[in-house]
Formats: structure tokens, sequence, C-alpha cells
């Protein structure tokens, strides 16, 4: 049949990796299988639970995601609501069509126009602070700012097509509502706030349950490419140490464990939203 | 009373047009400021007078790109790996989406279940990368192409859209005398053409932008996409503005900003070019993907 392929490949690529995280449990030893090393129980758990770094990069995760989640959420939908506000179809298509653009620019090509806006010799933006007659920042080699420089650079990347979907919802909202409302004498701010809003409020949920779903898993390229040492207490996150503790340090049982501990962190979240969302709503994701 | 709301709606009318022209100001400007970057002048550049437009126009940071044989390695390679890798990914999601959507499949349930899972849960990036090289895959272009053929996601797209297919016309052909595999490829494929379009965009913009599996899979640079030959131009020039000195190799020296502006142009400037004709496939994707999340 033809289902063989893609089977073979999900229980190679995917189910094998999975029971792959064993190595977490196991001192894993360069070139010798993944199941058949000395089994260590949890000490690599124990291990990152004493690892004050961890802890460092935990909370910097969690920060991040949450004023990632706090800007970056709203805003799309923000936007769509005044987007649907202009009439005229050309405009509205023009000024949606740009607006996606960037979301299909590779995170190296945005880490590059990151670099140059904001550089402290030549950066545009430091252009215009010295006009207004500020001292010029070094941006990105400062740890405050990185959280700032991030979130930014991911509502200027992916706003246009996270909303998207909101858009599409709100041009099939039943003109037939509106007229109702009308003559029931609600005015226009009425109108969004009664008809407009419940019309979206599923796509809202549904779209916030996967967000918090994937909260943890930070646009982590972009810190990849962001960060230096010399702002890893703020930019590091649990990706980018994994990566670094598994492929630069090579210590990948370590790397494995934290690895787990995200994963499970994450499949814990979303089926709590989930759940959250059932209870108090239609929608749902399963 | 009505004349004081309708002046209201009116103010918020114009202010909601300014507002959407400076969204699209926002976001075309980074692009804009790199094009101007990657055409002036060094004393430009430093004088800090580039803004939209490039200011006394030279073309030595592209001739800096060019000459290096790196660049073009990179991006023959990412050429190949798109191509490559669009074509293995659009045929196993095809042949995974087309049997999944048949209700008479049995296990199907289960199956959708496990596939599914693997979106919200995976091994993570250590297995993943210690199977890749226990298969012999490492610093070969199928390293970046096997372990990320499916993705769910786009399976379900595919999916979703071949349930909508009218099931009498696969029992027709299937009177006619065609087997399965003949009703894909003669019916159901030519009915899809809009949504393998989508898909292979989405897979194809993936490739063309990877950087990350290459750097952890690809070991010998000469396999390189440009994508990171973009990322050592960027490395290059945060060392370079670290320790305030200008990239000096060869006879001119070129700003370090300018090259990094003329390399993500180079980068950048395919997909722009066929965005305008593509993005409507994009939209179309997005909205079907939508329907059964």
């Amino acid at each position: 049949m033809m289902l063989i392929l893609p089977v073979v490949y999900f229980i190679v690529f995917k189910y094998i990796p999975m029971a792959g995280v064993a190595v977490a449990f196991r001192k894993y030893q360069a070139g010798k299988s993944i199941f058949g090393t000395e089994w260590v129980g949890l000490r690599y758990i124990g291990m990152f639970i004493h690892d004050g770094n961890f802890w460092n990069v935990f909370r910097n995760t969690v920060l991040l995601s949450i004023y990632n989640l706090i800007f970056g959420f709203p805003i799309p939908i923000i936007f769509a609501l005044l987007l649907n506000e202009i009439k005229s179809k050309y405009t509205k298509k023009f000024v949606q069509t740009v607006s996606y653009l960037p979301k299909f620019f590779s995170t190296v090509v945005v880490v590059g126009m990151i670099n140059n806006l904001l550089s402290p010799s030549t950066g545009v933006v430091n252009k215009v602070l010295e006009i207004f007659g500020y001292q010029s920042i070094y941006f990105i080699n400062q740890s405050s700012w990185f959280r700032t420089i991030y979130v930014t650079s991911e509502i200027w990347q992916f706003m246009g097509w996270n909303a998207i979907l909101y858009i599409a919802t709100l041009s099939n909202v039943d003109t037939q509502l509106y007229e109702a409302a009308e003559i029931d004498g609600a005015n226009r701010w009425k109108q969004t706030w009664h008809v407009t809003i419940p019309g979206i409020m599923p796509t809202i949920i549904i779209t916030f349950i996967l967000s918090v779903g994937y909260m943890l898993q930070v646009g982590f390229e972009k810190v990849l490419l962001l960060y230096t040492p010399s702002i890893y207490d703020t930019a590091d996150v649990l990706q980018t140490y994994v990566y670094r503790i598994g492929l630069v340090a090579n210590n990948y049982s370590y790397s494995t464990a934290i690895g787990l501990f995200q994963s499970i962190i994450s499949l814990v979240l979303i089926w709590m939203v989930n759940q959250f969302a059932k209870k108090f709503s239609e929608s749902s994701l399963w | 009373m009505a004349i004081q709301r309708s002046k209201g709606y009116s103010m918020f009318k114009a202010f909601n047009f300014i507002f959407m022209l400076i969204v699209v100001f926002v976001t075309l400007f980074p692009f804009l400021y790199m094009f101007a970057m990657s055409f002036s002048s060094n004393t430009a550049i430093l004088q800090g007078k580039v803004f939209f437009l490039p200011v006394e126009f030279t073309i030595k940071p592209y001739l800096r790109i060019l000459e290096q044989k790196d660049f073009w390695t990179g991006y023959r390679n990412t050429v190949l790996y798109t191509v490559t890798g669009t074509a293995v990914g659009l045929f196993m999601t095809t042949i995974c989406a087309y049997p999944l959507s048949k209700k008479r499949l049995l296990g199907r349930g289960l199956l959708l279940k496990l596939i599914v899972f693997t979106m919200y849960f995976g091994g993570g990036l250590i297995p993943t990368y210690l199977l890749v090289n226990s298969l012999h895959m490492t610093d070969k272009i199928w390293a970046l192409i096997i372990p990320g053929a499916i993705s769910p996601y786009n399976m379900l797209i595919m999916k979703t859209f071949f349930e909508g297919i009218p099931q009498s016309l696969e029992e027709a052909a299937a009177i006619d005398g065609l087997n399965e595999l003949g009703i894909l490829i003669k019916i159901v494929m030519p009915l899809s053409k809009p949504i393998l379009a989508t898909i292979s965009l989405f897979v194809a913009v993936w490739f063309w932008n990877d950087w990350f599996y290459p750097l952890i899979y690809i070991n010998n640079n000469i396999r390189y996409p440009v994508t990171l030959f973009l990322r050592n131009v960027i490395m290059g020039s945060q060392m370079a503005a670290k320790n305030g000195q200008v990239m000096d190799s060869g006879a001119s020296v070129v700003m370090p900003q300018s090259l990094q502006a003329a390399t993500v142009m180079l980068v950048t400037i395919p997909i722009l070019l066929v965005y305008p004709f593509i993005q409507k496939y994009f939209v179309q994707g997005m909205m079907i993907g939508s329907i059964k999340e």
C-alpha cells in the first residue's frame, strides 16, 4: 500500500527519536547505540535541577514567551479589526499583502536587518536618536534590550501572517447582524463590541490555545543568531542551551534530559489550556 | 447626534487610513533601508546620510560578494536543496495524505492520532541528531531533506483538500479499471493543483530559508547553503563591529554593513520576485489548514 513509506517515515524519524530520549537516562558514549549504554537513572535530571545556569535559562524562556504572547497575540487581532474598517477593497488587499511579506524571509535575513538597523555606528535607529540629541546605544550587545528587540522583530515578521485568519473570519461575519444592530441603535463601537468580536471569538480561542501550547518553543533560531555570550543572562533560552550543551559541548545525555523536560512541559501546557477552553467555551482543539 | 457620530467616524477613518500607511511603511522600511545601504558608498554610510535611497551610488559591495566562490556554491546548493527537498516533500506528503483521506481505510483514526501526536511531542534535538548520525546521513543532502520530509501540518491541509473531492469521480475511474495509484495520478492530482501548488511553495520557502539544519548536519562548507554564507557574513561583521574595524581583505575596503545588506538583498530577491504571484496560494493554504484546526 501507498502508506508504507509514510508509516516507516513516522516510525523512524518521529517515534524512534521519542524512544531515543532514553539517552537522558543513560551515560551515552559517542559511537555507541542509543539504547545500549550504561543506565544512570535520574542522574541527568538531578544535574539540571542543581544547575544554576539551567534555572536562569528557564526563567529567560518563560519571560520571553510571556512577553511575546502579551504583545504578539493581541496585535494581529487589533490589526485585523482596523483593516476590516478599511472600505476600499484595493487598499485592504494591498496592505494585507504587504503585511505578511516578512513571514517569508529567512531568520538569517531578519537578523541581518536587525544588525544593520541597530548598528551603533551606522544604524538608522541610532542616527535618529542622535538627531534628537541622545547618545547612540549598542542595542544588540546589551542584555536589557534583548527582549525588546526580540519581541518587536517577531511582531514585525508575523503580525500580518497571524492576522490572516482573523481577517478572513471577519469578512464572513453575517452583514445582516450589522444591519440589525444598526436598527437597534448601536453605533459603530457597539457594533464592533457586540457583533464583530463575538464573530471572531472562536478563532481567537483556538489561536490562543495553540500560542500557549507552543509558547516555550520561542523562535530559538533567531535567538541563536542574535545572542552573544555577553547577553546570555537575558538571551539564553532552553533550546539554545540544549543546542550548546548537546552539539557544541557534546554532552548528549544532559542535553537530551533538558530537551525532554521542555517537551513535557509543553505537552502539559497545551493539554491544560485545551481542558480549560473545553470547560469555558465551545471551541477546543480536540 | 447622528452628525456627531458620523464626524467621529470619519475622524476614525482618516486615522485608520494613516495607521495603515504606517503599517505598510514600517513593514517595508527595513527592506528599503537594506537596499539603500547595499548601494551606498562608505563615506555616506559613515556620515549617516543613508535612509531610504542609495547615497553616492556604488555597486562595490555586490562585486565583493559576487567575487566570492563560497557565495556561488552556496547559491547552487540552496537551489539544489530547495528543488530536491520540495520534490521529496511533496511526494511523501501526497502519498501520506491520500490514503488517510479515505474514510474506509483500516486504522485511519489511530494513524491520524499518532501523526497528530508528533505535532505536540517529539524526541527533541539530540535524539534526532544521533539518529541522523547513525543512519550515516550527516554531511549529505539527505540529512536536510529526509528527517523533515512530511510536515504533519501540511499533510493535514492536503488531506482536508482531498476529502473534498467527490467520491463518485474516483468510483467511476475504479470501474474503468484504474488502480489506487492510477486514480491518484490521473484523477485526484489534476483536481488538486491549487493545494499541490500551496504545499510545494510552503516547502520550497522552508528549504530556501533553512540554515539551522545545514549548520548542525553539514560539516563541509562546500555543501553550505547560501543562508549559512549570509550567517558568516553577519557573524564576521558582528566581530568587526565589536573590534571597531572594517573588513579589509583585498584592495578596496567595503563596510561590513553594506556587505551584509548586499548579501541580504541577494538572498531575498528571488522570494520578492515571485511573491506577488504566489502569495494567494499561501493564504489559501492557511485557510484550508484552519478548517480542521
